[in-house]
C-alpha cells in the first residue's frame, strides 16, 4: 500500500506541470513513459480521475502510439533504426544479430530485464546510417560484428 | 534587454546588435547537430574551451565560440567552421583542437589533414563554400543553419531574423496572402498544395476561432530536414508561423514535433519563450496590437500522424486516426475551427518571401514548382547529407554533383524519393528534372525530400516489401483496404521474396494497390501502393527472376542466396571463422576456407569481417 501511494505522488508531480486540458494527456503519458519506462496501470487510473477523463480512451491513447509501452521495458532500450536509408545499408542484418546474441526479439525484453530491443522507423540521422540508439547515445555505421560489443561497452556488462 | 514595443524598436535593436558585434574576430563555429553530437561534437567542444583557456584566450575577446545546428554534411562530422576564413574541418576529434587553435587562429594556417579532400583530383579544399557538396547549394530554408546559435535570439535578429515579420505588420492581411500566392510556394510536406490558396480559404472561412500550425511530425524514413531545421534555425519557422497568423488572422498556434526529436523540442521550447520575452509572441507584437502564441505538441510517435486530420485529433488529445475528409482542415481542423496547417520548411521560406518579394523567389525553380527545396541526400552516395536547391534540379546532377556519385564506385540503380508514399525511380529516368510534377508522372512523388540513392546491391522486391511492412505496422487500421489490403500485400511480397512467389502474384499485387488508391481513407493508405508499382512498373524481372528462377539478382533476400568464399580472394587469415556465431567456416590457417551452407545462417557476420572482400553472396 506504501509503495501504492508513493507512486500516485509520482504520478502527480508529473501532471501538475501540465494544464488541466485534454491537450496534455499524451505528453504527461509520455513523461510516464520516461519516468517509469513504462505506462503503468495506476498512472492510468490516476490520470483519469484527475482529468475527469474514461481510462478507456487514456488505454486506446497508450496502445495506439508507439512511443507508450504498457508492459514494464528492461534498464536499457536498444533501438535499432529501421528507416529506408538505415535498411539499405544493413540494418536487418544488425537486429538480427542483436535478436540472437542477446537472446530476446524484437521489441522484447531479455529475460534478465536487461535489455529492451525496439525497432523505430528513422531516427533522422540518416547520414550515419546503420544507427542503433543505446539509452538515447547514437551509434552511426553500425556493423553486425561489433554491435554486440558496443551495446555492452556502452551499458558497462 | 526586455520587450521590443515597435518596429522600430526592433530595427534599433538591430543596428546595437550590428554595432557590439565583431566580424573579423576569429571565430570558431562547432555544429551541434544530432549527426555531429552522434560522432562527439560535444567533446570537440569543450577541447576547445580548454585549448582556448590554455593559450591565454578569452572568449569575446579575442576570440568567438559558438555551437550551431546542423550543416547538412553530416557523414563527415564532428564539423568545425573557422570564420572569418570559411575553413571547414571535417571528423575533428578533441585531440585536434590544441593544434586548430595553435595553427589557424592563432597562426592563420590550415590544417591540411582536417580539410576536404577531392577524392578524384585529391586537391584540397579548405573553404566551405567551394567544396562541391555546398557550391551547387541554393539555401532558403536552411539559410541561417549552421553559422547562428540556435538558442540565441539574438544571433538571429542580427543576420535579419523577424526583418520579415516587421515587414508583413506593415502590409494588409490580404496582401500578405496574395504575395505568398505570387511567390508560388507549394506545401513542402510533399503533396505540394500552394501555401497561398490554403491561406486564402483558411481566411475566407466565416469564424469567431482559427489555428495556425505546424507539421514536425516527419515521421517519413529517409528524411530529417525539418528536424535539421527545428534544431538548428528554430526562430525561422516561427517568424513564419507568426506571419502566417496575421495574415489569416489567428491567435494561437501549434507545433506538433515528434517525440523522437528532443533537441528540437528543446530548441523550440527556448525560441519560443525568447520571442515572448522580446515582445515577437504573445500580447500586442511589436506593438501592433497583434496577438498571437505557440504552444508544442509533442507527437507520439505514430507515422499517421503526420497526416493532417490525425495530427489534429492527436493535438487534441486523442487516438490520431484521420477522419474522411469531405470538409478540408481549412473550414473545420482542430477542434472543428479553420486551420492552416503547413510543415517545418514551407514555414521557414515564408519570412525570406515576404522580405524579398514573391518575384525573388518565384524568379527560381521550375514552371509548376518555384522556389528551393532541401532533400536528405542518403542512402548508397558518397556525400549524405542534407542539400538546399532549386526544384528542377536533376535526379543525375543531385547524385552526382553534389552527391559525390554512388558509393564505392558501384552502379547507379535507382533513387527512391518520397518514403512510404513515394517510388523508385530508375537510373534510366535520372534526366528528370526534380519538381512535384514530374516525379508524380513517374510514380513517385516529392513527399518530404528524401532522396535515397540505390546502388546494384539493392533488390527491388525486397525495398518494397520494407515499405509496405512499415506502412502495416503504421496503418492506423480505421478503414478496410489499409488493415486488410496492406497485410495481404506484405503476404505476397514475403512469398516472392522467400521463393515461393507465383506468376499470378504479381497481378494480384497490383489489383490490390488499385484497391488501395481508390478505396483507402487518407494519404497513408491511397499513397501506400506506390513504392509497389513503381519497382513492377520498373523492375518487373526483378520480381520475375524472383518468381521464375527463385533467384535474387542483387543477393539481399535471405531466402535465395548462398555465402560463399573465394578461394583465390582468401588468405586463410580465420577471422571469419573466429566470428561466425554458428561455427560454420572451416579450413587451416593461411589456406582457403569453405563455408558449411548447411548449417550458415547467412548472418553477414564473415563478410563484414573479412578484410579481403573474400566472402561472396551468390
Amino acid at each position: 500500500m506504501t509503495e501504492m501511494t508513493q507512486d500516485v505522488s509520482r504520478f502527480d508531480r508529473i501532471i501538475e506541470r501540465y494544464e488541466r486540458s485534454e491537450e496534455s494527456l499524451l505528453a504527461i503519458l509520455q513523461d510516464f513513459q520516461r519516468e517509469f519506462h513504462y505506462v503503468p496501470e495506476e498512472g492510468i487510473r490516476r490520470l483519469s480521475e484527475v482529468m475527469g477523463v474514461p481510462a478507456s480512451k487514456i488505454y486506446a491513447m497508450g496502445t495506439f502510439y508507439k512511443a507508450l509501452s504498457l508492459t514494464p521495458r528492461g534498464r536499457h532500450t536498444i533501438k535499432v533504426c529501421t528507416g529506408t536509408a538505415c535498411h539499405l545499408k544493413g540494418a536487418p542484418l544488425i537486429l538480427d544479430t542483436l535478436e540472437r546474441e542477446l537472446k530476446v526479439k524484437r521489441n522484447g525484453t531479455t529475460e534478465d530485464g536487461e535489455f529492451t530491443l525496439e525497432c523505430v522507423n528513422c531516427v533522422g540521422a540518416c547520414a550515419m546510417a546503420p544507427v542503433v540508439l543505446v539509452d538515447e547515445v547514437y551509434h552511426g555505421q553500425t556493423r553486425p560484428s561489433k554491435v554486440v560489443d558496443m551495446v555492452k561497452k556502452q551499458v558497462g556488462s | 534587454m526586455g520587450a521590443i514595443n515597435s518596429i522600430e524598436e526592433l530595427e534599433a535593436y538591430r543596428r546595437e546588435l550590428a554595432a557590439a558585434a565583431k566580424p573579423d574576430l576569429p571565430t570558431v563555429l562547432v555544429c551541434f547537430g544530432t549527426g555531429c553530437q552522434a560522432h562527439g561534437s560535444r567533446r570537440v567542444a569543450e577541447a576547445f574551451m580548454e585549448a582556448i583557456k590554455e593559450q591565454g584566450l578569452q572568449v569575446d575577446v579575442n576570440i568567438g565560440f559558438k555551437t550551431t545546428g546542423c550543416h547538412g554534411y553530416c557523414e563527415n562530422g564532428p564539423l568545425v567552421v573557422l570564420r572569418p576564413q570559411d575553413i571547414l574541418y571535417l571528423k575533428v576529434r578533441p585531440e585536434d583542437v590544441p593544434e586548430i587553435v595553435e595553427e589557424s587562429i592563432k597562426g592563420g594556417r590550415i590544417v591540411e589533414r582536417l580539410v576536404y579532400r577531392d577524392k578524384v583530383t585529391d586537391e584540397v579544399v579548405p573553404h566551405y563554400s567551394e567544396i562541391p557538396f555546398y557550391k551547387h547549394q541554393h539555401r532558403i530554408a536552411l539559410r541561417h543553419i549552421g553559422t547562428i546559435d540556435p538558442t540565441s535570439i539574438d544571433d538571429y535578429i542580427l543576420v535579419g531574423g523577424y526583418a520579415g515579420l516587421a515587414k508583413a505588420l506593415t502590409m494588409k492581411p490580404e496582401d500578405i496572402i496574395s504575395e505568398v500566392e505570387r511567390s508560388g510556394l507549394r506545401g513542402r510536406g510533399g503533396a505540394g498544395f500552394p501555401t497561398g490558396t490554403k491561406w486564402r480559404s483558411c481566411a475566407a472561412v466565416e469564424s469567431d476561432v482559427r489555428y495556425v500550425m505546424c507539421n514536425g511530425d516527419e515521421g517519413d524514413p529517409g528524411a530529417f530536414m525539418d528536424r535539421s531545421i527545428m534544431e538548428g534555425d528554430p526562430h525561422a519557422v516561427i517568424e513564419g508561423m507568426i506571419i502566417g497568423a496575421y495574415a489569416v488572422g489567428s491567435h494561437q498556434g501549434y507545433i506538433y514535433v515528434r517525440d523522437e526529436y528532443p533537441l528540437a523540442v528543446r530548441n523550440l521550447t527556448l525560441a519560443l519563450e525568447a520571442a515572448r520575452e522580446k515582445g515577437l509572441l504573445g500580447e500586442n507584437i511589436l506593438g501592433t496590437g497583434f496577438s498571437f502564441d505557440i504552444k508544442i505538441s509533442r507527437g507520439g510517435g505514430a507515422f499517421v500522424c503526420g497526416e493532417s486530420s490525425a495530427l489534429m485529433r492527436s493535438v487534441e488529445g486523442n487516438v490520431g486516426e484521420p477522419r474522411a475528409k469531405y470538409i478540408r482542415s481549412v473550414e473545420r481542423g482542430l477542434y472543428n475551427k479553420p486551420t492552416v496547417l503547413n510543415n517545418v520548411e514551407t514555414w521557414a521560406n515564408v519570412p525570406e518571401i515576404i522580405l524579398k518579394g514573391a518575384e525573388w523567389y518565384a524568379s527560381m525553380g521550375t514552371e509548376g514548382s518555384k522556389g528551393t527545396k532541401v532533400f536528405s541526400l542518403v542512402g548508397k552516395v558518397n556525400n549524405t547529407g542534407l542539400v538546399e536547391v532549386p526544384m528542377g534540379i536533376s535526379i543525375r546532377e543531385l547524385v552526382e554533383n553534389i552527391g559525390g556519385g554512388v558509393l564505392g564506385g558501384k552502379k547507379f540503380k535507382a533513387v527512391q524519393t518520397g518514403g512510404p508514399s513515394g517510388g523508385c525511380i530508375p537510373e534510366r529516368l535520372a534526366d528528370l528534372p526534380i519538381d512535384f510534377d514530374s516525379l508524380t508522372k513517374a510514380g513517385s512523388m516529392m513527399g518530404s525530400g528524401g532522396i535515397i540513392v540505390m546502388d546494384e546491391d539493392t533488390c527491388m522486391v525486397d525495398v518494397a516489401k520494407y515499405f509496405t511492412g512499415f506502412l502495416v505496422e503504421e496503418s492506423c487500421g480505421k478503414c478496410t483496404p489499409c488493415r486488410d489490403g496492406l497485410p495481404r500485400m506484405l503476404d505476397l511480397l514475403t512469398e516472392i521474396t522467400e521463393g515461393r512467389g507465383r506468376e499470378e502474384h504479381v497481378a494480384m499485387l497490383e489489383e490490390l494497390c488499385d484497391l488501395l488508391t481508390w478505396g483507402a481513407l487518407c494519404g497513408l493508405g491511397t499513397s501506400a501502393a506506390n513504392p509497389v508499382l513503381s519497382t513492377i512498373k520498373y523492375f518487373r524481372e526483378e520480381y520475375e527472376a524472383h518468381i521464375r528462377d527463385k533467384k535474387c539478382p542483387a543477393g539481399v533476400c535471405k531466402a535465395l542466396i548462398t555465402y560463399s568464399i573465394d578461394p583465390e580472394a582468401c588468405t586463410g587469415c580465420r577471422l571469419c571463422a573466429k566470428n561466425c556465431p554458428q561455427n560454420c567456416i572451416t579450413g587451416k590457417r593461411k589456406e582457403a576456407h569453405v563455408i558449411d551452407t548447411s548449417k550458415c545462417i547467412k548472418c553477414g557476420v564473415c563478410k563484414d569481417v573479412c578484410k579481403f572482400d573474400a566472402v561472396r553472396i551468390s
